[in-house]
């Protein structure tokens, strides 16, 4: 059995590598982003490997979905000519400035570059560009055996904090180590993890209406879909949320979830009306950081440290605080798969 | 070994044939259309198998409800999705292969 | 071999093959794939090493901190995103202006 264990990790690395060079060499930004979703979902694979089905559930939903759902929607706003969809026959238009895709009237006779998929670097000029590439090469490969040699040299027995964890996991509230971790021993990460979110929002934000893309109308088979994916993925958002405190799930997951249905619903066309895209929006958007900072300054006016929970309280103020960022990370991971401001005014 | 262990061995390397079957629709076959064809077929019978051959190891019928709603979910999403990407292929007016 | 150690080796690669597209290729959406390869591979290294002691439960805190960073880089990707749209509304390119070489 281990030899087939054995065997299934070499391959998984294999795949891992090979695909993740696929998808930055690939000459199709559009065949590149699919390969990076494909890569983030044996990214989950290798996470249950190794013993980890937190990271394993974020992965699938954040790392794979919502990326991809960000990249995707971002190519499709660059320019619908820099990417030739899924079809047969590649048609690829001309376009001057993109180096990466190649001029028709060039293909015959760069197809035998093309084959071999050799990226372009950045420099014009021919002797430079090779001594350039052969440097480059020699110093990333010594850089990856020094990174090697230091992983290798590593003990290879080493319990790091899960002792400590697992002595104060009695007093944290919750028998999840993970979540614990997460919202108890180092909230504070959170905390602020919670405030790159929102800030990241403000970047994105502060850009300026970006036109939106005209939407199609969904569908019959998209609209349907949706009405009856968008409960589920709500329900699975709660109980995602619940079960965090004593086993793999938790805010992040619960959140990308809750995300991963706003995004479905706006992609069959779905607005937030004008009415609550104000002041609801935004403070729906700075609970989860607005009750985290309020327990955090209550606790310390109380004469505790920072985010020290009394024991009998800690589980509920871990619920209450992942209850509102779950929200919060729902809402936020939505609107940057917006990516503009939503108008407000009274009426739309 | 149970005999049940047995039957789910049987099914989820069933399930496992499926799957490859998919798979190698989606590497060999000449179009998009086609592709989809094999693809969510194959995949929701190899799913399918896979979650009867977990079901018979499952500690407890809450499990056994949540593997049979995940594929339901997958077979309600990959119908849908399949439907969605031929459409998006026909729109942009990609033709049905032919021999 | 442990296979902790596989997938650290591993972690390594990705984070060199992400340098290296990161380095090589001029359009700004592949710099994006490429940086999140790198935190894909800064992730594999940290989870693997946590959980290298054979027959004893992972450590919880790299656990904790790389659902952490999943979450960083995927507000910084939409942020990166955002950012590269306005580099092609304002320049017409989804490339950075290229400095003359000296």
């Amino acid at each position: 059995m281990t030899l087939l264990q054995s065997v299934f990790d070499a391959l998984l690395g294999f795949a891992l590598l090979w695909l993740a060079w696929q998808a930055l060499a690939s000459p199709d930004l559009f065949k590149g982003i699919v390969l990076f979703i494909a890569f983030g979902l044996l990214m989950a694979l290798a996470w249950v490997r190794l013993d980890a089905p937190d990271i394993a559930l974020a992965e699938a939903a954040i790392g794979a979905g919502l990326t991809g759902a960000l990249l995707l929607a971002a190519l499709a706003r660059l320019d619908k000519s820099s990417w030739r969809g899924f079809g047969r026959t590649p048609v690829r238009p001309p376009e001057g400035n993109n180096r990466d895709v190649i001029h028709p009237s060039k293909r015959d006779t760069k197809s035998a570059h093309e084959k071999t998929r050799k990226p372009k670097p950045i420099t014009e000029n021919g002797k430079g560009q090779a001594a350039f590439c052969g440097l480059l090469v020699v110093s990333l490969s010594a850089l990856a055996a020094g990174l090697g040699y230091a992983v290798l040299t590593l003990p290879s027995q080493a319990p790091g904090l899960s002792d400590s964890v697992a002595a104060s996991l009695e007093a944290s509230g919750v028998s999840n180590p993970v979540t614990a971790v997460l919202l108890n021993f180092r909230g504070y990460d959170t905390l602020l993890e919670l405030g790159v979110l929102l800030l990241a929002l403000f970047g994105v934000w502060s850009f300026g209406v970006v036109p939106e893309r005209r939407e199609s109308s969904p569908g019959p088979v998209l609209d349907r879909l949706s009405r009856l994916l968008i409960p589920w993925l709500i329900l699975v958002a709660g109980y995602l949320l619940w079960v965090g405190a004593h086993a793999p799930g938790g805010a992040f997951q619960a959140g990308s979830v809750l995300a991963a249905a706003g995004v479905l619903w706006l992609l069959t066309g779905w607005r937030l009306d004008t009415r609550f895209s104000g002041w609801p929006l935004r403070i729906i958007l700075v609970a989860g950081l607005g009750v985290f900072v309020v327990v955090a300054v209550v606790l310390i006016l109380m004469g505790g440290r920072l985010l020290e929970y009394p024991p009998s309280f800690a589980a509920a103020l871990i619920l209450l605080i992942e209850a509102a960022a779950t929200l919060s990370i729902g809402i936020t991971l939505a609107a940057l798969f917006l990516g503009s401001r939503p108008e407000t005014g009274p009426q739309r | 070994m149970m005999p049940a262990d047995y039957l789910s061995v049987v099914l989820l390397i069933a399930g496992g044939i499926f799957f490859l079957a998919g798979t190698l629709g989606l590497l060999r076959f000449p179009d998009v259309y086609t592709r989809l064809h094999a693809l969510t077929k194959a995949d929701n019978v190899g799913l399918g198998l896979i979650v009867a051959g977990l079901a018979l190891h499952a500690e407890s019928w809450t499990v056994v409800g949540k593997l049979l709603l995940i594929w339901l979910l997958v077979l309600l999403a990959g119908a849908s999705v399949a439907h969605l990407v031929a459409a998006a292929a026909r729109q942009r007016g990609i033709k049905a292969w032919k021999r | 071999m442990n296979p902790a150690f596989l997938y650290a080796l591993v972690g390594v690669g990705l984070f060199t093959l992400g340098l290296y597209a990161l380095i090589v290729h001029a359009h700004l959406l592949r710099k994006i794939l490429a940086i999140n390869v790198m935190a894909s591979g800064v992730f594999l290294v940290l989870v693997a090493l946590a959980t290298r002691t054979q027959g004893a439960a992972p450590d919880p805190v790299p656990h904790a901190m790389v659902i952490t960073g999943i979450v960083v880089a995927v507000s910084a990707t939409a942020l990166a995103l955002a950012l590269m749209l306005r580099v092609r509304a304002e320049t017409g390119r989804a490339e950075l202006a290229e400095e003359p070489l000296e």
